[in-house]
């Protein structure tokens, strides 16, 4: 612990020091003289003159005086753009090297282990991206609208916040997210098992709204929407959902998109697999059929134990999963533990998450943190008193549906193991008596 | 915060707002569903832009391409990561192959054993292929590539041309294999609460299984599998 604490001591200290190098020569030396500099790691400070001998000690807590307490922190806009501690610099997306043949076409994880709340924030957000991420000019990009339509039209992106706007918080998740796991227990980690799910504050136009600028004919029926990377991603939607709860957005928690987000826009579509949230959305085309694209027939179709294949499972069905403990963040000793964790449906709102610690055997109900909302990531916790022998945490959750997230087992059953997609089944967690946790299958 | 730079265009029509002022303009929107932004698009813009392709063939453009012209661009243009015949290289996707093995414990999810329409093979290949230089290749020089897929894979014969006339008839060999009515929910777990099984037992584990990337420090490059 000591040693950590002084390694980081020492981080912080060699961050100063090139902090200091970018300062002008006065300010520097006043900077260097400042105790920020000197107190932040006992073996680089010691070596100036003129040190208290309290700056040498390794630890900031009482009944020492902090450093930073003692000195003068960093000006405004020293970030004019804010960026995490660098404390924090664990807290980062990560790929799966031996899944995809390479980062272009390829997936990155959030890691749910370190998020509180129900926001993800922006970079953190999971990244899938089927041709890379383009970088696109938002005054040169347009999205057409056209098809079965009485009035194309192109919208250029001044043109679209001009409509009314809303707002709205919604997960995607990738459908794919824990598909690594049907045929067993793989990955020991919460970020690779699941953290192709996150969740945001989207503010953008209502796809109704758009639509009924176009004016849709009579005989339209299905929407096509396009992206404009170099993999011109494309989903047939029907206009029943399109013209629901679908928007076109630009904001994601309260800043343009991200690049991997989209920039400037993307379709969200609540509640439904994150691949039909089209990304650098481009063209919106209004049909009398779906268009069978790539991405609907030979990717994401659900294949059953028979050979045989459902299309057009859009819905994500309720999930949940707890994410303290989990294998990155294990328990740290015998007590009062508040077991926490994330569900969420694509049916709607969550109305109740249960926590088992032996392994299905007995339940008790977790209480939900608001804010509950529909088609969102919601929390739940549940207060535990951990006497150090090993357990099996467990969490269900049960949708406004009634729908009751499933054990393996069963949606194995049903599903068989080659589906890749829809894997929502319950997470066992096995707590060792060392307080480590491990991702199991249960039988 | 975001807005994006003002062009001359939309000050224009700013200055016809001025303009139209002392017209009541107020709820118009609201009554005609319609508020008139964006330019129309015209036909040339959207012939340049529609690309997609339906089984029905609805989005097919002139031209034709053999099983011969395809083998030699499919040589050049995209062996390196599929392999000669379509059997993929490394991770890259398998285009050939894999007939039957959709009940295996391995499925190969092919061309041949698994895409329910041609149409798609045409429609992907000419908007995201080759993976390297997306939206490069002629419509020719797509029939012809499309044609060659169908080949490998004994759908069609040596001597098919493909065109808008003889691509929507070819029927895939998987095509009755799909259903496009979600059949969900199909698991509905029980909400018991108190002695709902006998004890549990760990059947599997990922500990010492040596498959998880890092989680801590920088990201992992090395883990192959």
């Amino acid at each position: 612990m000591l040693g950590k604490l002084r390694r980081l001591n020492q981080g912080v200290s060699k961050m100063a020091l090139e902090e200091s190098e970018r300062l002008p020569s006065s300010e520097r030396r006043r900077f260097l003289r400042s105790g920020l500099f000197t107190a932040g790691g006992a073996m680089v400070g010691g070596a100036l003159a003129g040190i208290a001998p309290r700056a040498l000690a390794a630890t900031q807590y009482p009944p020492e005086i902090p450093s930073w307490t003692r000195t003068l922190g960093s000006g405004v806009v020293t970030d004019p753009y804010g960026v995490p501690s660098p404390f924090e610099k664990e807290v980062i997306r990560r790929n799966v090297p031996w899944l995809t043949a390479d980062k272009i076409s390829s997936i990155s994880f959030t890691p749910l282990q370190h998020l509180k709340g129900i926001i993800t924030p922006n970079g953190l957000f999971f990244e899938r991206h089927h041709a890379g991420r383009p970088e696109i000019d938002p005054q040169q990009h347009r999205l057409m609208i056209h098809g079965l339509v009485e009035r194309p039209i192109i919208l250029s992106m001044e043109d679209l916040q001009r409509f009314p706007s809303v707002s709205q918080i919604n997960f995607i998740e990738c459908p794919a997210n824990g598909g690594m796991e049907w045929r067993g227990a793989q990955l020991n980690s919460l970020q690779f098992l699941h953290g192709m799910v996150s969740c945001a504050e989207w503010t953008g136009v209502r796809l109704s709204t758009l639509l009924q600028e176009a004016g849709i004919k009579p005989e339209g029926k299905w929407l096509l929407a396009e992206g404009a990377d170099g993999a011109a991603m494309t989903r047939s939607i029907p206009l029943e959902k399109a013209l629901d709860d679908v928007i076109v957005a630009y904001a994601q928690n309260g800043e343009a998109l991200r690049r991997e987000q989209g920039y400037p826009i993307r379709l969200v579509v609540p509640g439904w697999e994150g691949n039909t949230h089209v990304k650098w959305l481009r063209r919106l085309e209004v049909g009398d059929k779906p268009w069978m694209q790539r991405e609907e027939t030979s990717k994401y179709t659900d294949l059953m134990p028979d050979g045989t294949a459902h299309g057009f499972t859009w819905v994500m069905e309720a999930k949940s999963v707890i994410t303290s403990p989990c294998p990155e963040m294990p328990l740290t000793g015998n007590g009062i533990h508040q077991i926490e964790g994330l569900a969420w449906s694509g049916r709607g709102k969550v109305k109740a998450v249960d926590v088992s610690v032996d392994g299905g055997q007995n339940w008790q109900q977790a209480q939900l943190r608001e804010p509950v909302m529909s088609k969102s990531l919601t929390r739940f916790s549940l207060e535990w008193k951990w006497d150090g022998t090993p357990a099996l945490l467990q969490s269900r959750v049960i949708d406004e549906t009634g729908y009751v997230q499933p054990t393996l087992t069963q949606l194995i059953e049903a599903r068989g193991t080659n589906s890749i997609y829809h894997k929502n089944s319950i997470q066992t967690w096995q707590v060792n008596a060392d307080g480590s946790v491990v991702n199991v299958q249960l039988s | 915060m975001f807005s994006f730079h003002k062009t001359p265009r939309l000050i224009a029509s700013t200055c016809c707002g001025v303009l139209l002022a002392s017209i009541p303009l107020v709820g118009a929107a609201e009554q005609t569903g319609r508020y008139g932004y964006g330019e129309p698009a015209t036909d040339e813009q959207i012939a340049a832009w529609d690309i997609d392709i339906r089984p029905d063939g609805m989005g097919l453009p002139e031209g034709s391409g053999t099983v011969d012209e395809g083998m030699a661009i499919f040589e050049t243009q995209c062996s390196s990561c599929h392999g000669s015949f379509g059997e993929g290289m490394g991770r890259y996707p398998k285009l050939a192959g894999g007939e039957g093995s959709l009940t295996e414990d391995r499925p190969e999810k092919t061309v041949g054993s698994f895409w329910p329409y041609a149409s798609t093979l045409w429609d992907y290949i000419h908007r995201a292929m080759p993976f390297f230089a997306p939206q490069s290749l002629t419509d020719d020089q797509v029939y012809a590539l499309t044609a060659y897929v169908l080949n490998l894979n004994y759908i069609v014969d040596g001597d098919f041309v493909a065109n808008k006339e003889t691509l929507p008839k070819v029927v895939m060999p998987n095509h009755d294999n799909f259903t496009w009515d979600d059949p969900r929910p199909v698991v509905n777990n029980d909400r018991c609460m108190k002695d709902c099984k006998e004890e549990a037992t760990v059947s599997d584990s990922a500990a010492g299984k040596n498959l998880t990337p890092s989680t801590t420090g920088p990201l992992d490059e090395g883990i192959t599998q």
